[in-house]
């Protein structure tokens, strides 16, 4: 004999995804509400690893938060470093010497590649296959020996000052990147047999966790996320700064709106970043890396600054509000990751859980980035 | 048909995985077997900070201006100094860096203009409790002769 059901809606039960889960890459909570294998509601619960990264800002001076700006997106930290220097390059009027700009550009782009060699390990390691990761380990490895050999950190970085770079780059460095290229070059047409041709990840992938366009807009999602369905916005691209204008890339953009979208994307932007590296070690000037007049303590004049990067995960934007002392007004983050969760609870309705869980992967949440 | 044909060409991608599944097994290890092997820090490597010897006096170089104290964003130094007669400045008598809280971010070692302290390669730290990361560096530079 069956039970009776006395009400539709008792039918469902909460299953909590996280804060401990492996899939979540953090300390992420989400409330799902599960009619067996499918999601009815979803809720992500944050905060769980919240460190007052903007108050933090509030009561220290300009360039003593530049530690905290490595550990918010703690895989692509230098995009967030070269955020927040050039918000506040911007408020005091420091130009940045042409060799140090180059520089910024190669390193956050070598770091991006990094990020995106770890996204591509972690979102496979989640769909249950486990060697790429291991060979996507191997490759980054190379990027962290090369990026520490000149910012003295492997993860966690703390390169850029206001008005340049800390250090310059060496010929050890400019051969080094060279020969990873080269390498990483060979590797590409490897990691697409092994993985992205693969028969299971394209059943896993293609046609999986739609996002549309539209809720990319409601939500302001950016980045990969917003490239996989279709739009082309790029902040190198289209809000240029820094010496972007100067590099011949392109944008990858995929219009299938799917988690192969997403996935397409970010294997492309790879290449990319590897185009734009060479352009860069190419034309990269003499001089200093430093800017003479640099002052040593900031104290912008009164004023509303915003400067936007694109980092790893989409649009990073910096606020800063200065009433002429030597610490910020106000801090505050747009960080890419919380607005490309924000569309995971309306993404992954009637969706069953494994394939919410490779949609979650294609988001690329990082999640000390989202509480900061 | 289609169907047939799925199965052939999703057939072919796993035996191409597991081809260079194969390939990889034979490739020499890239992993360093870490307590048998360690690595040499790269000269640029941040390790916590150590003051440096004074080659003339054998002493420290520092001059207790206190411009590291307050560049730290976490307020991690501790350095203290006394008058000394027929001595010329300050004479340093301690310096201690609370580890626990340190970021090393460098902003101590960049805004300290007789290039006193510098960054040490020590990178397998390990301890039994929060004192141990309490780091007297004067008695750490003597320990060193």
């Amino acid at each position: 004999m069956s039970a009776d059901v006395i009400d539709k809606s008792l039918e469902t039960f909460v299953l909590n995804l996280g804060p401990q889960h492996p899939a979540t890459h953090g300390v992420l909570r989400v409330k799902l509400t599960m009619d067996g294998e499918y999601i009815v509601h979803a809720e992500p619960v944050l905060g769980y690893i919240h460190r007052m990264h903007e108050k933090m800002g509030e009561n220290r001076t300009w360039a003593q938060f530049m530690p905290n700006t490595g550990r918010l997106d703690y895989l692509a930290a230098l995009s967030y470093n070269h955020g927040y220097a050039m918000a506040a390059e911007r408020a005091e009027g420091i130009e940045v010497p042409e060799r140090a700009e180059y520089i910024r550009c190669i390193t956050v782009e070598l770091n991006r590649i990094a990020s995106h060699l770890l996204w591509f390990g972690a979102f496979v390691l989640d769909l249950g296959g486990f060697t790429p990761l291991l060979y996507a380990f191997d490759d980054r490895e190379q990027i962290l020996d090369l990026l520490e050999s000149v910012t003295g950190a492997r993860l966690t970085f703390c390169y850029f000052r206001f008005g340049g770079v800390y250090n310059d780059i060496d010929d050890n460095f400019i051969t080094g990147t060279r020969e990873f290229i080269k390498r990483l070059r060979s590797r590409m047409p490897m990691y697409h047999d092994l993985v992205t041709n693969n028969i299971i990840l394209i059943k896993r992938l293609k046609g999986i966790g739609p996002i549309s366009q539209e809720m990319c807009r409601r939500y302001g999602a950016t980045g990969p996320v917003l490239r996989g369905s279709g739009v082309n916005f790029d902040v190198r691209k289209h809000e240029p700064y820094s010496v972007y204008p100067e590099f011949d890339f392109d944008i990858p953009v995929y219009t299938d709106c799917d988690s192969m979208a997403r996935y397409m994307v970010r294997m492309d932007e790879m290449e990319q970043s590897m185009r734009i590296i060479e352009q860069g070690l190419d034309k990269l000037p003499e001089g200093p890396v430093m800017a003479a007049k640099a002052p040593k303590i900031l104290k912008p004049a009164k004023g509303d600054y915003y400067c936007a990067v694109e980092a790893a995960r989409g649009s990073f934007g910096i606020r800063l509000v200065s009433d002429g002392t030597n610490t910020p007004y106000r801090l505050k983050l747009r960080s890419p990751t919380f607005s490309n969760l924000s569309l995971f609870a309306e993404a992954c309705q009637g969706m069953l859980l494994p394939d919410a869980l490779a949609l979650m992967g294609t988001l690329d949440l990082v999640i000390p980035e989202i509480d900061r | 048909m289609a169907y047939f044909n799925e199965l052939y060409s999703g057939t072919k991608s796993l035996f191409i995985g597991m081809g260079i599944t194969i390939k990889e097994f034979f490739k020499p290890v890239v992993t360093l077997q870490y307590p048998h092997e360690s690595l040499t820090m790269t000269a640029r490597f941040r390790g916590h900070i150590e003051l440096v010897r004074d080659l003339e006096s054998g002493g420290n170089k520092c001059i207790v201006c206190g411009m590291c104290q307050k560049a730290c964003p976490s307020g991690c130094i501790t350095g203290n100094g006394e008058k000394r007669e027929g001595v010329k400045g300050k004479v340093l008598t301690e310096y201690t860096l609370d580890f626990t809280k340190c970021s090393l971010c460098g902003m101590c070692v960049e805004s300290c203009k007789p290039a006193a302290i510098q960054f040490s390669k020590d990178y397998n730290l390990a301890g039994p409790s929060r004192e141990a990361y309490i780091y007297d560096l004067l008695k750490r530079l003597e320990e060193q002769k």
